[in-house]
């Protein structure tokens, strides 16, 4: 891979057909290898079990021979090009343009946000994919406050998110308590199991901390998985109430909402509902946490996740901090878990496999760590684009590595990598991260 | 300075400490007035940095102690013993990189109870200290010089209102006028505001000629201490640390 260093921008390097030609030679070989099995012998089970295979040569060779070619034409492009540096070569009045356009895409979006049962009521599909989309963006923000601010690198969020739904699942249907009585218990329960993670944590960093937090959440659904008698076990929990507006049940019968306004029933309404509701813990999140980062257990947070050791010296209680920011991003993950329950109307450990936890932290660390706006972009592209390559079927998996590559090889520090400056002086200016490289000398 | 000495701020009594197995302090003894500028020198590895460590607690004290203010510290955790409003700069500066100058600023003021409107005042002398870091508000602390970031950890402390401050290395891999900068900003400070200041050099010449006092560290123990000047003229000192070492600046 060639690297863009950035003592090199001044001139093309001047890469010879030879160089290139080598290039393309070792991107063939290397295609060869990872090929040969993979796409070269194609195996199966037999109609009486044995194994049966056949050889694909042409498909390999083919194969091969893509990436020989593409590998030409990259290097030829990059030669053309030399080294680039996208940042440098937007013009100034283009980047203040782009902005000019970040300020209002905000509001812009939030406005959208707030008008889509509007816009696309007679599309029950987009609803739903809207309130998937919305679940994910409230379990990014949440866990933005312990990976993106904290810098506590954690792998189990899941669990949290599987807190909150069991609990509000357990409490509903065993006690009959309400959704609005169920959802700060349930947030309460996540951040006692936030800080139950976070106590033997606290002196863990980096690959350790992920390792065990990965474990937590791995020891929840198994616990979850096996607790036959509470849980349910594999078949989890069926017949959890939907939520009310507020009391007033949105059926059709008598006491229904429609009924008390006087409007025809439609099932849209609960959906609208639900819509709303996710919406509203999202941006209930997402406001806490803008709040919190101007405080100063926001930039304690902040301050951790740079250097823990200057943050003992300036008289920051790291035990406390940490704990706090395991315990609000859990909670946060708690609330979106118990709204899963309550529009899943059925729950099971199924539903809180590791996978939802990278899933999760891909969205963060695709956003850029710590920008809340990035994590929302995120959101909406990864479980977006899920549902977009849908038809692509067997495909899907790899236009999205692929995709996730790229963007990373585009923009390392995630979608927005620039971190707002959480003290104002005269004038905002925030300085984008990949126009400054960090120095330590 | 006044006739009656003024009583030690820091006292330090017999203190040991160690990295596992291998004694790092091996019975000090240090103590820091009120209003004074001391400086401990030594070569690499004499235990310098781990004494103004121990004071943070981290690593433990295994035996001595340590008070402040006539209060024990040995043992207190080290976000207390800043919370006393003992201020560090330390070892390699620790600021934090990717936030920027003014917020590693008000991560000092944090630290302490005072009002807004104090920060404000702090801060603008802090500034008026080092205007280079004035010019450089907004920008990310990663981005700043060697001599920036020194300056930077030196002003954060400085947010902490300090009652106490404590330097590790400031002149570390700094050019010869920053470091003058630097070392004029802390006569400053201590002149003006009365700062007492407990200094770790490598750098003996400037460091001694800064300090009212100074204790050299060999090997965990303190050999040598007395007036900063008095020191200077030493020469075993002299054969030491100057002149086998760095150029007079």
């Amino acid at each position: 891979m060639a690297h863009p260093s950035s003592d090199t921008h001044s001139a093309a390097p001047p890469h010879g057909f030879a160089f290139i030609l080598r290039r393309a030679l070792i991107s063939a070989a290397i295609a060869l290898v990872l090929f040969a099995l993979m796409i070269g012998v194609r195996t199966e089970a037999g109609p009486t079990g044995v194994l049966i295979y056949w050889t694909r040569f042409g498909d390999l060779a083919a194969l091969v021979g893509a990436v020989f070619v593409g590998s030409i034409i990259v290097e030829l492009i990059r030669t053309f090009l030399g080294p680039v540096e996208i940042a440098r070569r937007v013009p100034d009045g283009l980047r203040n343009g782009l902005s000019a356009l970040r300020r209002f895409a905000v509001p812009a979006l939030l406005v959208f946000a707030v008008l889509i049962p509007v816009i696309f009521y007679q599309q029950r599909y987009i609803l739903d994919l809207s309130i998937l989309v919305l679940t994910y963006v409230m379990l990014g923000w949440g866990l933005n406050i312990v990976v993106g601010l904290a810098g506590l690198l954690d792998l189990g969020y899941v669990a949290f998110y599987a807190v909150g739904a069991y609990s509000y699942a357990l409490l509903s249907t065993t006690f009959g308590l309400s959704f609005w009585i169920c959802l700060p218990l349930a947030g309460i329960l996540a951040a006692f199991w936030g800080m139950m993670l976070g106590f033997p944590v606290l002196r863990l960093k980096g690959d350790y901390l992920a390792i065990v937090t990965l474990a937590f959440g791995e020891i929840i659904r198994i616990v979850l998985l096996n607790w036959q008698s509470l849980t349910g076990g594999p078949n989890g929990i069926s017949g959890i109430p939907r939520p009310t507006a507020f009391g007033i049940p949105l059926t059709a019968g008598p006491d229904g909402l429609a009924a008390r306004l006087g409007i025809p029933f439609s099932p849209t309404h609960r959906i609208v509902f639900l819509f709303y509701l996710i919406l509203a813990l999202a941006l209930l999140t997402n406001w806490a946490t803008i709040r919190l980062r101007r405080l100063p257990i926001g930039r304690a947070w902040e301050a951790l996740r740079e250097d823990e050791v200057a943050c003992r010296a300036l008289g920051i209680n790291t035990v406390v901090t940490k704990l706090t920011a395991f315990a609000l991003g859990a909670m946060f993950g708690g609330f979106a878990g118990a709204f899963f329950a309550t529009r899943q109307g059925f729950i099971s450990p199924e539903s809180f496999s590791f996978q939802e936890s990278a899933l999760v932290l891909a969205i963060v660390v695709l956003g850029g760590m710590g920008s809340q706006l990035g994590v929302a972009l995120a959101a909406v592209a990864m479980i977006g684009g899920f549902e977009l390559f849908r038809g692509f079927d067997q495909y899907r998996m790899l236009v999205f590595g692929v995709a996730m590559v790229l963007l990373m090889i585009w923009r390392p520090r995630g979608l927005i990598g620039h971190r707002a400056p959480s003290v104002y002086l005269a004038r905002r200016d925030a300085i984008a991260a990949d126009l400054v490289k960090e120095g330590h000398g | 300075m006044t006739d009656a000495p003024a009583p030690p701020l820091l006292t330090i009594r017999a203190l040991r400490a160690s990295y596992g197995k291998i004694a790092a302090l091996k019975g000090v003894d240090l103590d820091v007035r009120a209003g004074e500028i001391v400086a401990l020198i030594g070569a690499n590895g004499a235990g310098k940095s781990t004494l103004m460590m121990t004071v943070f607690g981290r690593p433990r004290a295994r035996d001595g102690r340590i008070a402040f203010d006539g209060r024990d510290i040995t043992h207190l955790p080290t976000h207390l013993v800043a919370r006393l409003r003992i201020a560090q700069a330390p070892e390699g500066r620790r600021i934090f990189p990717r936030m920027t100058v003014a917020e590693n600023l008000k991560m000092g003021a944090d630290a302490t109870e005072a009002s807004a409107a104090d920060h404000a005042v702090d801060l603008e002398r802090v500034l008026g200290l080092f205007p280079r870091l004035k010019e450089r508000l907004t920008q990310r602390g990663g981005t700043l010089s060697g001599g920036e970031q020194q300056m930077l950890a030196i002003g954060r402390a400085l947010m902490m209102r300090p009652r106490l401050l404590m330097l590790d290395e400031p002149s570390l891999g700094l050019a010869p006028l920053i470091t003058r900068q630097i070392f004029d900003a802390i006569r400053t400070l201590n002149r003006r505001d009365g700062l007492t200041v407990l200094i770790v050099e490598q750098n003996a010449n400037q460091a001694l000629r800064l300090a009212h006092r100074g204790y050299v560290m060999v090997n965990g123990e303190i050999t040598l201490s007395g007036e900063g000047r008095e020191l200077l003229q030493r020469p075993e000192i002299r054969a030491a640390y100057l002149e086998g070492g760095r150029q007079r600046a």
